[in-house]
C-alpha cells in the first residue's frame, strides 16, 4: 500500500474515535436517563463523523478502489490500532464515564497539537473536531464530579472504576516506531510530550470529585500494536455484521 | 471571516441556496446558517461547498441532495462538496438567521464567554423562546441534537433548546 506509514498512523488516531462511537452509540435507548442516553449518543456520532473524515481521507490515501467503509468495517482485528481503552465495555453509567472522561482529557490534548500538523487534511480534522470534543470533556468532566462527590455508592463506584481503567491510560502515550516517520515531519504529535499535561489534568479532576487517585505501576497496552482485550472480538462482531453478511452493501 | 466567505459566492446563485433550509431546523437556509463557503457557476455546472456544522451532523448529507435539487428545478446540474476548513462558526449565523430561530423556539447562541457562563450554570442569561425569562437553567448540554443544548425556564416550567456557541 502506498502511503503505509500515514495511513497507519491515521489508524492510530481514527480507531479511537470509531470503537469508543461504536461503544457509546449501544446506548442509544438504554442510558440511565433521557438527558444522559441522548448526550452520549450525541457523543457517538461526534466521534463517528470524526472517523468518516480520517477514514475518508486514508481511503484516499491508499490509492485504491477503497472506500471509508471498507476501512471501517472490513479489516480484521489485528489490523484496528486502538487503545484498549475505548473497547471497554459498558459495565455501568459510572464505567461509561470514567472511560470517557479518560479519554476525552487525552482526546483534547492530542486535537490540540494535531491541529498544527503540517498535513493539511488532518490539521482541518483537528481544528473542527477540537469544538466537540471540547463539550464531551465538559460533560465527562461535569460528571465525574457529580458521582465521585455524589452518593456513598456513585463515590464507590466510579472510585472502582478509575481503579480498573487507570491501567489502560499510560498506554494512550505509546509512539510506535512506524510513526516516528511522521511524527519527525510535524504529521503526526509525539504523544509522549502530553502526559505530563495529561495526569496533571486528569487528577485535578479526580481530586475535585473527592477521588483517589491510584498509584498503580502496572499498565496494560497492547491495542496499538493490534493486540486486544477479550471485548474487541464482540464489538466487532457487532460492527462488522452488516458488512460481512451482505457485502458491499450500502444504505 | 464572513465578509471573505461571501466573496466566494456568486450573487446570482444566492436566492436558490436561500430557498434551502436545514432538514432538521426547517426556518433556518442554509446561507443564513453560514454552511455555504463557495458558489460559483463554471462551464454548464454550479459548483458549491458546504461546511458540517458538527462533524456528524446527519442533515449535511441531505443539505447536499437539497441543493442538487434545487439547482435541477432550475435546469442547472450542481456538485456540491463538502469542505472542514475552515471549521464553522456559529459567529456565521446571520442575524436574520437568529431571529428565525428564536421565532422556531431555539434560544440563539451567545458569545462565547456568556454561553460558556450559561451552560456551566454560573449566570442566568437564556432567554426562554416561550416566555422571555432569563430564569432558566441548562438541563443538559446535549439536547435533540449536536448543535443545541437542553434548557428549562424556571418560571414557564417549558422546556427548550439552546443552539449552542461553537467557535
Amino acid at each position: 500500500m502506498k502511503n503505509d506509514n500515514l495511513i497507519q498512523y491515521i489508524f492510530s488516531i481514527a480507531d479511537n474515535a470509531l470503537i469508543l462511537g461504536q461503544r457509546l452509540s449501544e446506548l442509544c435507548g438504554h442510558g440511565p436517563s433521557l438527558e444522559t442516553d441522548i448526550a452520549m449518543t450525541n457523543m457517538a456520532l461526534d466521534l463517528l463523523g470524526q472517523t468518516r473524515s480520517y477514514f475518508q481521507y486514508a481511503a484516499k490515501l491508499t490509492g485504491e478502489d477503497k472506500t471509508e467503509d471498507d476501512l471501517a468495517y472490513l479489516r480484521t482485528e489485528r489490523q484496528y490500532r486502538n487503545v484498549l481503552l475505548v473497547e471497554q465495555p459498558n459495565v455501568h453509567f459510572g464505567y461509561i464515564i470514567t472511560r470517557q472522561f479518560l479519554f476525552d482529557a487525552f482526546h483534547l490534548l492530542l486535537l490540540q497539537k494535531l491541529q498544527n500538523s503540517t498535513d493539511e487534511t488532518l490539521s482541518a480534522i483537528a481544528k473542527k473536531s477540537i469544538k466537540e470534543v471540547s463539550y464531551h470533556f465538559r460533560f465527562s468532566s461535569d460528571w465525574m464530579k457529580r458521582l465521585g462527590d455524589g452518593t456513598e455508592e456513585s463515590h464507590a463506584k466510579v472510585q472502582e472504576a478509575v481503579n480498573n481503567l487507570w491501567t489502560y491510560t499510560d498506554e494512550l502515550f505509546h509512539n510506535l516506531d512506524s510513526d516516528n516517520e511522521i511524527i519527525t515531519q510535524g504529521v503526526g504529535v509525539d504523544l509522549s510530550e502530553l502526559k505530563d499535561s495529561y495526569y496533571e489534568k486528569v487528577k485535578e479532576v479526580l481530586t475535585d470529585a473527592t477521588l483517589v487517585i491510584p498509584e498503580t505501576k502496572y499498565f496494560q497496552k497492547g491495542g496499538k500494536k493490534g493486540i486486544h482485550t477479550e471485548h474487541m472480538g464482540y464489538l466487532l462482531a457487532d460492527l462488522q455484521y452488516m458488512q460481512r453478511t451482505y457485502p458491499n452493501m450500502k444504505w | 471571516m464572513t465578509i471573505k466567505l461571501k466573496q466566494h459566492i456568486d450573487p446570482s446563485l444566492t436566492p436558490v441556496l436561500e430557498e434551502v433550509y436545514d432538514p432538521e431546523i426547517p426556518v433556518l437556509s442554509l446561507m443564513d446558517m453560514g454552511v455555504v463557503r463557495y458558489a460559483q457557476i463554471i462551464g454548464d455546472k454550479v459548483h458549491i461547498k458546504i461546511t458540517p456544522t458538527y462533524s456528524g451532523c446527519p442533515a449535511m448529507d441531505v443539505m447536499a441532495e437539497d441543493i442538487v435539487k434545487a439547482f435541477a428545478e432550475k435546469n442547472m446540474d450542481a456538485e456540491v462538496e463538502l469542505v472542514l476548513s475552515p471549521a464553522w462558526t456559529t459567529d456565521w449565523i446571520t442575524e436574520r438567521g437568529k431571529k428565525a430561530l428564536e421565532k422556531y423556539g431555539i434560544a440563539a447562541p451567545l458569545e462565547e464567554k456568556l454561553d460558556k457562563a450559561a451552560l456551566l450554570g454560573n449566570e442566568k442569561i437564556v432567554r426562554c423562546t416561550h416566555c422571555g425569562s432569563t430564569n432558566t437553567k441548562m438541563i443538559s448540554q446535549f439536547g435533540s441534537t449536536a448543535c443545541k443544548a437542553l434548557f428549562q425556564c424556571d418560571d414557564c416550567q417549558e422546556p427548550f433548546d439552546y443552539f449552542k456557541c461553537l467557535k
